[in-house]
């Protein structure tokens, strides 16, 4: 089952090259890994989408938990959470597509971020679903290019992912029997 | 006042107590170097980078202190790492401080550069590259707390030569400010709670002792609890030493080479009790059909231990000495259970196995490596410090020599590095200069590290090296024998050194046995010499390792001989 975690960490060198020599040491499975800053600059929040059974995802958020430049990790599944995702497609516009790129752009609330003679770049940001519905309907008119950004993800409501523990022996210590 | 990088390292060092630096000096660390020569720290020097992690390691798991080794930077540091992946499978509390290229030449391939932080990330429990002096006395002082506290490991620290020569007011924190980092000794109270319950129910209960018993010094506890419930105990290889190798309740070492009685209880047992173990493929065989019987207590300071290969009943994270003493409080104010009667039957089933005798061997006319460490064992009394190289030398110590204590047992478990006994030999004694410290090693790996010779001989170190002498790699050669339909593929150890000559010319005795009416007089002899001894004994080329199972079989599945 897919997994996304969102995992607050340390903002200094090789924090990254830890998580990610982490998961290809282990042969865990990374589908996107997005990073950046967060509003206290000694953090970078990290959301991993990854997957595999149970046993997997526990010890995939175990061994994240033993990094020291580790902060708190929160595997949102099974929670309420939002995300996002955004993608840059560039479509071909030839003369007898161009508008019709423009009304497919438009339904998704897509944004024409270039144009060119032959082409338009258009922004989309959405969940899962939709990015993959609206690069369905532009596949036939010829996608020249395209970049996904990964996904993003917080959770819903007053919760925020720090206030996740992180210790995690308290789940050991309570799945009994 | 300011103090140089060089100075504060040292001041670090001294603080944290640390009194045996294992090192070799380099071109980035000549500062250190500098420092260290009219300083009050004793400094071992090795004959290669890779013996001075292996000789911390043994200083550590001897004394229980954190080992210190400080090498220069490029091949001087990447020749630690497999000293450093070896401490970190078995849980060794080192620092290693690297030198590295001045800060303004990193990254640009300077001469003797490497990233060694890049390169030891997954073999540490941590690392750091100082750039700034600022932080070099905070990292020094993580690096410490982090190496000997929670699951112990090596931390490495690398230091680029400007900043050992750069200065700073120098102020040691008194505290380590790691929040993401604070190792949870206590276990959670109602989970022992449940465990005491489950053990009062079993009727076939087994103690499964690993390597934590050691690092968190739960031994007498252990002991105590066998015995005031009367069940038996089995270890891991690294669990040697926790649980006495005399007593009537050791089942001995389970799993590929464990013995056939131990092997039975944990696949037959109602109950299994894991203490600080992490139930390698090496212990549990076909995980399928590991202990099928048994419900599966779990107690490991390190939360991804538990549930990583076996589904546990009831995991407990915690320091397993701090879990073994609420346990045996239950138990006392317990006394409505009669413990030998609950555990009568199992009991008796279990000297039925024993009487298998899965150890026997013939001695005929050629000496049998096993005799050989049975005689060692005779003739220490049990009191040695053991270290091993690895392989059929590995295994025939586990097996033959009866560890009275922890801390004894000196071997490399998880990782499996030969070379490792002579220089973990070096360390031990360094720690205990009183004791007999012996490495019973092969001849393939005595090679590995033979150049510590030199090491013994200047620090006046009385190591024993015991070489069984098969004139094989041994352990490659019995799996090509069994598995590969005896095709000895570069097995075959065609030209060796004339061990007896090599140790003249390290100045040192050589004895060397090739009939069995030879050994005890050898041992006697190399034992009574205040200096280093090689004794060789050319032992039967083919004989195997028994019992065996069959890497992926279950364990019950033994060949015995």
């Amino acid at each position: 089952m897919r997994h996304v975690i969102s995992v607050l960490v340390e903002n200094e060198p090789g924090v990254l090259s830890r998580v990610s020599g982490l998961f290809s040491g282990r042969g865990f499975n990374i589908e996107s890994l997005t990073v950046a800053e967060t509003i206290d600059p000694a953090t970078s929040r990290m959301t991993i989408v990854t997957g595999g059974d149970d046993r997997i995802l526990e010890q995939i958020t175990k061994q994240l938990n033993k990094l020291i430049n580790i902060i708190k990790v929160n595997d949102l599944t099974g929670e309420s959470f939002v995300s996002r995702e955004m993608v840059l497609i560039k479509v071909s516009a030839e003369d007898s597509t161009r508008a019709e790129v423009l009304r497919i752009a438009d339904i998704f609330r897509g944004k024409v971020v270039d144009v060119s003679p032959k082409s338009y770049t258009i922004e989309i940001t959405g969940d899962e679903n939709k990015l993959e519905a609206i690069i369905d309907l532009f596949k036939p008119l010829k996608i020249l290019d395209i970049v996904r950004t990964g996904r993003v993800a917080i959770p819903r409501g007053k919760k925020d992912v720090r206030n996740n523990k992180k210790n995690h022996s308290r789940k050991d210590n309570e799945s009994v029997l | 006042m300011k103090l140089t990088g060089a100075q504060i390292l040292l001041e670090c060092l001294r603080l944290e107590g640390v009194e045996n630096i294992f090192g070799y000096p380099g071109g980035a660390v000549l500062d250190i170097f500098d420092q260290l020569f009219d300083s009050q720290f004793r400094v071992i020097l090795v004959r290669h980078e890779q013996a001075a992690v292996h000789a911390a390691d043994g200083y550590a798991r001897t004394s229980g202190k954190t080992g210190v080794c400080l090498v220069t930077s490029g091949p001087g540091a990447t020749n630690t790492v497999t000293g450093i992946a070896t401490a970190y499978l078995d849980s060794v509390p080192l620092v290693i401080f690297t030198g590295q290229v001045p800060t303004r030449l990193i990254g640009n391939d300077a001469f003797q550069e490497a990233d060694i932080v890049g390169i030891t990330r997954p073999c540490t429990k941590h690392n750091y590259l100082i750039k700034d002096i600022k932080n070099l006395a905070r990292c020094i002082k993580e690096a410490f707390f982090i190496a000997g506290t929670g699951r112990p490991g090596p931390v490495l620290i690398d230091l680029p030569k400007d900043v050992m020569g750069d200065s700073v007011k120098f102020e040691y924190p008194e505290k380590t400010n790691l929040v993401n980092y604070q190792p949870n000794y206590q276990g959670h109270r109602g989970q022992i709670q449940r465990m005491a319950k489950l053990i009062m129910k079993s009727k076939k209960p087994v103690f499964f002792a690993g390597g934590g018993i050691v690092s968190s010094g739960a031994s007498s506890e252990l002991t105590k609890l066998a015995e005031m419930i009367s069940a038996p105990v089995t270890t891991t290889l690294m669990g040697i030493g926790s649980f006495p190798g005399t007593h009537e309740l050791n089942l001995g070492m389970m799993g590929m080479h464990g013995t056939f009685r131990a092997n039975m209880a944990v696949t037959g047992c109602d109950l299994l009790v894991a203490l600080g173990v992490r139930f390698s493929d090496r212990d549990t065989g076909k995980i399928d059909e590991f202990a099928p019987h048994a419900k599966i207590i779990h107690v490991d300071i390190d939360p991804t231990s538990i549930s990583k290969s076996v589904r546990v009943d009831i995991p407990i994270v915690g320091d397993v000495k701090d879990v073994l003493k609420e346990l045996l409080k239950i138990f006392k104010k317990e006394e409505e259970t009669d413990w030998e009667e609950l555990h009568n039957d199992w009991l008796n089933q279990i000297s039925e196995w024993k009487d298998t005798h899965s150890l026997a061997y013939d001695q005929n006319d050629q000496i049998k490596p096993q005799y050989v460490v049975e005689k060692i064992y005779e003739l220490t009394k049990g009191d040695a410090i053991i270290t091993t190289e690895v392989g059929q030398n590995q295994m025939w110590a586990s097996q033959y020599y009866l560890f009275k204590k922890p801390r004894t047992f000196l071997t490399s478990g998880g990782l499996g590095t030969m070379g490792y006994g002579l220089p973990a030999a070096i360390g031990a004694q360094i720690a205990f200069p009183k004791k007999t410290v012996i490495d019973i090693a092969g001849d393939g790996s005595i090679q590995m590290n033979i150049q510590e010779l030199a090491t013994a001989v200047q620090y006046n170190l009385p190591v024993k090296i015991a070489i069984l002498n098969n004139r094989y790699l041994g352990m490659v050669r019995q799996w090509q024998e069994l598995f590969y339909g005896k095709r000895y593929s570069s097995t075959k150890m065609e030209v060796a050194p004339d061990f007896i000559k090599l140790a003249e010319a390290y100045g040192i005795l050589g004895l060397r046995a090739t009939k069995p009416e030879e050994v005890t007089s050898v041992i006697k002899e190399g034992l009574s010499s205040s200096q280093p001894v090689i004794m060789e004994f050319l032992v039967e080329r083919e004989e195997g390792v028994y019992p065996m199972v069959p890497a992926g079989e279950p364990i019950n599945q033994m060949l015995l001989v």
